[in-house]
């Protein structure tokens, strides 16, 4: 008993493996992904090395004795991760993170919404993910700056900082129709997305009325524009309606080239009024065009 | 209880109590919720917080399932985009080497971060712990207990939210 004693010391002594025990192995507790490093390992003969983790699962073969390396491709995804040596029946087990590299390297920009009417208080949403060259959420403050430029070239521009790896910012959609630029950047990294701003609602109607053929009147706007001058978009219907004797009768009438037109029955003494969606245009009481 | 409906159940109480809870079932994981009150910028509904606990805490179940029987089908209820892809990636790795893990979540302590202003993403991190097991074929290579810190971003599917971002050692 007592020699195998003395030879289980020896063993222990030499071989860091002791059958059927666990012990520790040298892993950095953080290794920042896509980082060279190497671990040491202890005793003689062939290992064989597992590194685990839900984003990756490596196996080598090592030589007890030596270091073994890693290079910048061999652990770049972000996540726990569990190594184990094992030789014969004996194990070594390590438990490390790997985190993001702090340079962000990719934006995931979210912009909402993609199409809107002009002259609306935050109205335009943009969420921005920030990623490292591998795709690992950088959850270290990154300084945002987010800018939407409209159709004129008047920016409007806002600062954030990134918590958890996310930053976001609500702006105004500008006064300008036509096709704006949303840009996020951080550090010279930077996402664009496009964002149509569309005219309001038309801000005031006007319309002029003169005598047509066969006893008919013809109706017709200035040009409708919204309340920042932009034209309002064809296709946006015009409501013409005429009142006389007690009856009434409504002819819908869509813009075009910006401007509303069509004919009515003339009777003189009528009131004839415009109006589109709830903007009401003016009104006119009509004399037969005399 | 056991399996996906004691989770459900965990999720439906601890929502209606809006309040930081810690429930035990007997077969799921002790899970801890903060409250969603103060979660900016869009307010959590109680009909979406209930839902985002319940469908993250089923992707634990999938990721367990999927990363001990080598089938990455078996993540495409719960995962969706670059989460998906890296687990998918795993499953093909360990199946390469010929090992296969279990990951058994022992207990969550989940805090919901952010919900984007168009609901269109929620970001909530999870002090997890869970016992990964590690075999070669039929041989126990090693078993551990990991205490971390998770990152996930989940996104809106027709059917669930679904994770896309799935980051440990947070």
């Amino acid at each position: 008993m007592r020699i195998w004693a003395h030879i289980l010391a020896l063993l222990t002594a030499v071989s860091p493996f002791v059958a059927g025990q666990s012990s520790e192995l040298q892993f950095p507790q953080r290794v920042v992904a896509g980082t060279v490093f190497s671990v040491p390992t202890s005793g003689s003969g062939e290992a064989t090395l597992y590194i685990v983790g839900p984003s990756r699962v490596l196996q080598r073969k090592v030589r007890l004795g030596e270091s073994i390396a890693f290079s910048a491709e061999d652990l770049h995804l972000a996540g726990p991760y569990v190594a184990v040596l094992t030789s014969g029946s004996s194990s070594r087990v390590a438990q490390f993170n790997v985190v993001a590299s702090p340079a962000p390297a990719k934006l995931s920009f979210l912009a909402k919404p993609s199409r809107l009417p002009v002259n609306l208080s935050n109205a335009v949403s943009g969420v921005v993910y920030v990623f490292d060259r591998f795709g690992n959420l950088i959850l270290e403050p990154q300084q945002l700056s987010f800018e939407l430029t409209d159709s004129t070239g008047r920016k409007q521009s806002h600062a954030a900082a990134s918590h958890n790896g996310v930053g976001w910012v609500r702006m105004n959609s500008g006064a300008k129709a036509g096709t704006a630029t949303f840009a996020a950047r951080a550090a010279d990294v930077h996402e664009t997305r496009v964002i149509q701003q569309v005219p309001g609602e038309p801000c005031t109607i006007r319309m002029a009325a003169h005598p047509g053929r066969g006893q008919r009147v013809v109706l017709e706007t200035q040009p409708v524009l919204d309340c920042s001058g932009n034209p309002v978009p064809d296709g946006t219907i015009v409501s013409f309606s005429e009142s006389f004797a007690g009856t009434q009768s409504t002819v819908d009438v869509p813009l075009k080239r910006g401007i509303a037109k069509t004919e009515l029955p003339s009777h003189p003494g009528a009131v004839i009024s415009v109006a589109s969606g709830v903007v009401m245009g003016n009104e006119i009481r009509w004399n037969g065009g005399l | 209880m056991n399996g996906p409906q004691s989770r459900v159940c965990l999720v439906a109480a601890m929502v209606l109590a809006n309040a930081s809870l810690v429930l035990v079932a007997s077969a799921g994981p002790t899970v801890r919720v903060d409250p969603m009150n103060s979660v900016g910028p869009r307010p959590v509904e109680e009909q979406t917080q209930s839902s985002i606990l319940r469908d993250y805490l089923a992707s634990w179940q999938a990721l367990n399932k999927a990363m001990s029987e080598n089938r990455s089908d078996l993540l495409d209820a719960y995962f969706v985009g670059q989460a998906k892809q890296q687990l998918t990636d795993t499953v093909r790795e360990q199946t390469n080497i010929g090992i296969r893990t279990a990951y058994h979540d022992t207990s969550h302590h989940i805090s919901v971060l952010f919900y984007s202003p168009e609901g269109l993403s929620i970001q909530l991190i999870d002090e997890v712990e869970y016992e990964i097991t590690i075999r070669k074929g039929e041989q126990l290579v090693a078993a551990r207990s990991v205490r971390t810190r998770y990152v996930a971003v989940l996104t809106p599917t027709e059917s669930r939210w679904k994770v896309r971002l799935f980051q440990g050692g947070a």
